[in-house]
This record gives structure tokens, sequence and C-alpha cells, in this order.
């Protein structure tokens, strides 16, 4: 039977076991009746209305002032059940958003989807986690045949939707200029453009983007503005910083990126990340770039994608499990 | 986390603003609020004073390209002083240290 139809009966219960024992069951049995109150929103005036009818019921003697009372009491709490019903409909409304925050969330992850390309000789890690639902990073690969791999990671200066809507402009724009892909810099020049004119004046990205050359393993690469990655060289076992300067895209539509090579040799690394990595945030402070690096050397004769997962693990377990920032970390390593 | 914004002097044609505290995701919107009047005035000369900023974020640097390209676009100057080492960097990876006026030392201090 539903819980309207019999809830007279049961307060009738619930008070009339109070009036006579005042036990703690009793109580604990009006809470309960209250719950199920909520749960089927019945707003706070009826529960007068209920404790009045009781009450006629089993003391029908009372003077009439008493029922009087009862009508102040309705009265007053009117406006509790505006109230009451004005946030069932905002719970509504809540839950309507988050279903299509999640829907949202999946579309991006169709529209962003990126494989990371198995390479004969070159190892790849890649691990991209959100803050909150949305993604403000991204990475994606393109391999091209025997030739090269290229590879992007960018991070939008904004969070939350509108810095994900703004991530698959960029994948779009990206994928609409095959033509340049193997010159970084005509890349993030042409991408600069793009976010100059369409993204509002203070939405930013950095971007990294780089062509590996798989023939000769040479790193051709560009920054727009994109924290440093590191370049680790096996032979003198040291990271150094992948350096690279140019602007944030999109915000000045004439800039141009210069372009970096780097001569990869085997057991070399190249560490690719978002800020979020570096500014990531603990209780004794930041995590510094030497940090960092402390904890690639840990891991250092892992397989990529066990190095990246496992610093995400520290990191994360630094920030007691509530990331901060997105987190982005690439790892590609030659080794043969 | 919090962040104050204090005008500490003013004249006609020069502002100058006393940031104190973290610019982030949640203290940026206050921050931007607080600026952009200033910056939508005629060709001004704005000196952001960031000593005591102790921590900002990629959404800082957001909010202070759109209230570098405001000014520039009116036709006034942006200029920021006193950024920590930690700051500074922030600047010169996002390539903005080469576009914007940006000075390490503050200059001309009014206590």
């Amino acid at each position: 039977m539903d819980f309207r139809e019999k809830m007279d009966e049961k307060f009738i219960g619930v008070l009339t076991d109070f009036m006579q024992s005042q036990s703690e069951e009793s109580l604990y049995a009006a809470q309960q009746f209250s719950r199920l109150a909520l749960e089927h929103k019945i707003p706070p005036e009826e529960i007068v209305n209920l404790q009045k009818s009781a009450m006629q019921e089993l003391m029908p003697d009372l003077p009439p002032e008493v029922w009087h009372s009862f009508d102040i009491l309705l009265e007053v709490m009117t406006a509790y059940g505006f109230a009451f019903r004005e946030y069932q409909s905002l719970i509504d409304t809540q839950k309507e958003f988050k279903n299509e925050m999640e829907i949202a969330s999946s579309v991006q992850e169709t529209l962003l989807g990126t494989s990371v390309p198995t390479i004969d000789g070159l190892e790849i890690g890649a691990l991209s986690v959100p803050a909150k639902q949305m993604n403000g990073d991204y990475f994606h690969f393109v391999h091209d045949g025997d030739h090269s791999v290229n590879v992007a990671i960018a991070d939008v200066i904004g969070k939350g939707i509108p810095a994900a809507l703004c991530m698959s402009m960029i994948k779009y724009a990206m994928d609409s200029l095959p033509e340049y892909r193997k010159d970084p810099s005509a890349v993030l020049g042409s991408l600069n453009r793009v976010v100059e004119q369409n993204v509002d004046d203070s939405m930013f990205i950095t971007m990294f983007y780089g062509m590996y050359e798989l023939k000769n393993h040479m790193l051709h690469f560009s920054s727009a503005g994109h924290e440093p990655g590191f370049f680790y060289s096996k032979q003198l076992d040291e990271f150094l910083d992948l350096e690279a300067r140019g602007l944030l895209l999109g915000v000045d539509k004439d800039t141009t990126y210069k372009r970096y090579e780097q001569q990869v040799e085997i057991g070399d690394m190249i560490i690719l990340m978002s800020d979020g990595v570096t500014e990531c945030r603990t209780d004794e402070g930041f995590i510094e770039r030497e940090t960092l690096v402390s904890f690639i050397n840990n891991y250092i004769d892992l397989p990529p994608q066990e190095i990246v997962n496992k610093i995400f693990r520290d990191l994360e377990k630094l920030q007691h499990f509530q990331l901060r920032d997105d987190f982005t970390l690439i790892i590609m390593k030659r080794v043969k | 986390m919090n962040i104050t914004v204090n005008i500490t002097e003013q004249t006609e044609d020069q502002v100058r603003v006393a940031i104190a505290g973290e610019i982030d995701a949640f203290t940026a919107p206050k921050l931007r609020e607080k600026l952009d009047p200033i910056s939508t005035k005629d060709p001004i000369t704005l000196i952001a004073d960031l000593s005591q900023v102790n921590y900002m974020d990629s959404t800082g640097i957001g909010v202070f390209v759109g209230l570098f390209k405001g000014i520039k676009a009116n036709g006034g100057h942006l200029q920021l002083v006193g950024l920590s080492d930690r700051l500074k960097r922030l600047f010169d990876i996002t390539g903005l240290a080469d576009i914007m006026d940006i000075n390490p030392e503050v200059k001309g201090g009014v206590e």
C-alpha cells in the first residue's frame, strides 16, 4: 500500500505509542516516519494536519483554543512548504544536469578519443585523468606510417565544461590540417589563429607539439606556453628540461613558434606533462620538478605505461586522493 | 584561500593596486571583478604589485592576459611588479614575459 494512504494510521500509531511510553523506540519510529514522509515529498503543513486530526481522534474533548492553535501552526508552516517544494524541484533539476554532464563527458571521451600507437622500438605510456567530470587536458597521437609519430599535449586555461568544449574545437582544428602536421611550428601557428578568432578573451590554451621521426630518431618540437617536459639522457643519466619558448595559443594572432630538435638515443626518454602534474599541491607545498624527476627515477627501469600509472598513484596519494587539477603524463622511450 | 585587492595609489592616468593572497579558480572571479572596471577606463597605466601573492595557477594567468588585452586595446599599459620566482616562471613558460611588462622589482613602492 502507498505510504500516503496509510500515513494517517501510521502517524496515530507513533503518536499513541509515544504518549503512553515516551520511549526511545517510539522516538525512533517518529524519525523513521519523517524519513518516509520526506521520501514521499510530504510537505510540512501536511504533517501539522496529521497531528491535528490525530489529536481530534485521540482527545476530542480538548478546549477549542487548542484546535485554533493548530490552525495558526498550519498557516506558519505553509511558507516552509513552499520552500520544501522549491527544494524538491531544484533537486530534480540538479539530477537532470548531472545526467547531462555524464552524457557530455562520455561524448567528450568519444570526440577526443585517441589511441596510443604501438611502434616497434618506441614504447609509449600515456595517462590523462580529469580532476572534475570533464577534462581540460588533452593529448593526441598520430602515427604516420613509417615516417613519424606526432604527439600533442594541451591544457586549456580555465576548467570545467567551457574548457572541455574548447578542447574539442582544438581537436577538430588539428584534424583539419594534415598537410602541416609534420611541422610543429606550423601546427601551433595555425592553431593559434583558430583559437585567437574563436575563443573567449580570458580562455587560453597551452600546447606542446612534437614530431618524432622514426628513421633518424629525431624529435622536432614546438611549444605554445606549455609546461616544459623532460628529456632523459641514458648516456648522461640525467633529466634535462625540454625547453622551448613560445606564447600561449590565443593571445596574439601574429605569433610565430620556433621549432626545436632533440636527437633521441637508445634508452632515452621524452616526458611530457600538463601543469596538473607539476602544480600538484600537497600539505607541504608544491611538488617541485625535481620531486617529479625523483619519482620517475624510482621506476626508471619499468615500461613507460607502468611508470606513468605509478606516478599518478603517487601524486594522487600526496594529494589525499583529491586531484585539484587535471593530470596528464606521457612518456616515450626509445628501446632500440 | 583568499585574496585582497587594494588600490594603493590613484591619479588620473595611473592606478597602482596591491594584490595579496592566492590567485586560483576560486579567487580569480573576485580579482577580475575588481580589476576589470579599472581596465576599461581611458588609457591608463595599471601597476599591479604581486609581491604578496603566494600562489597563482593558470587561471590567474588567464586573468592577467585578459586584463593585458583589455588595457592595450584602450591604449593603456599594464605593468606587473614584485613577482616571486615561482610567479616569474609562470610568465616565462607561457611566453607572456616576452610581450608583457614584467618586473620582479617593486619600484617606487608606496607603503
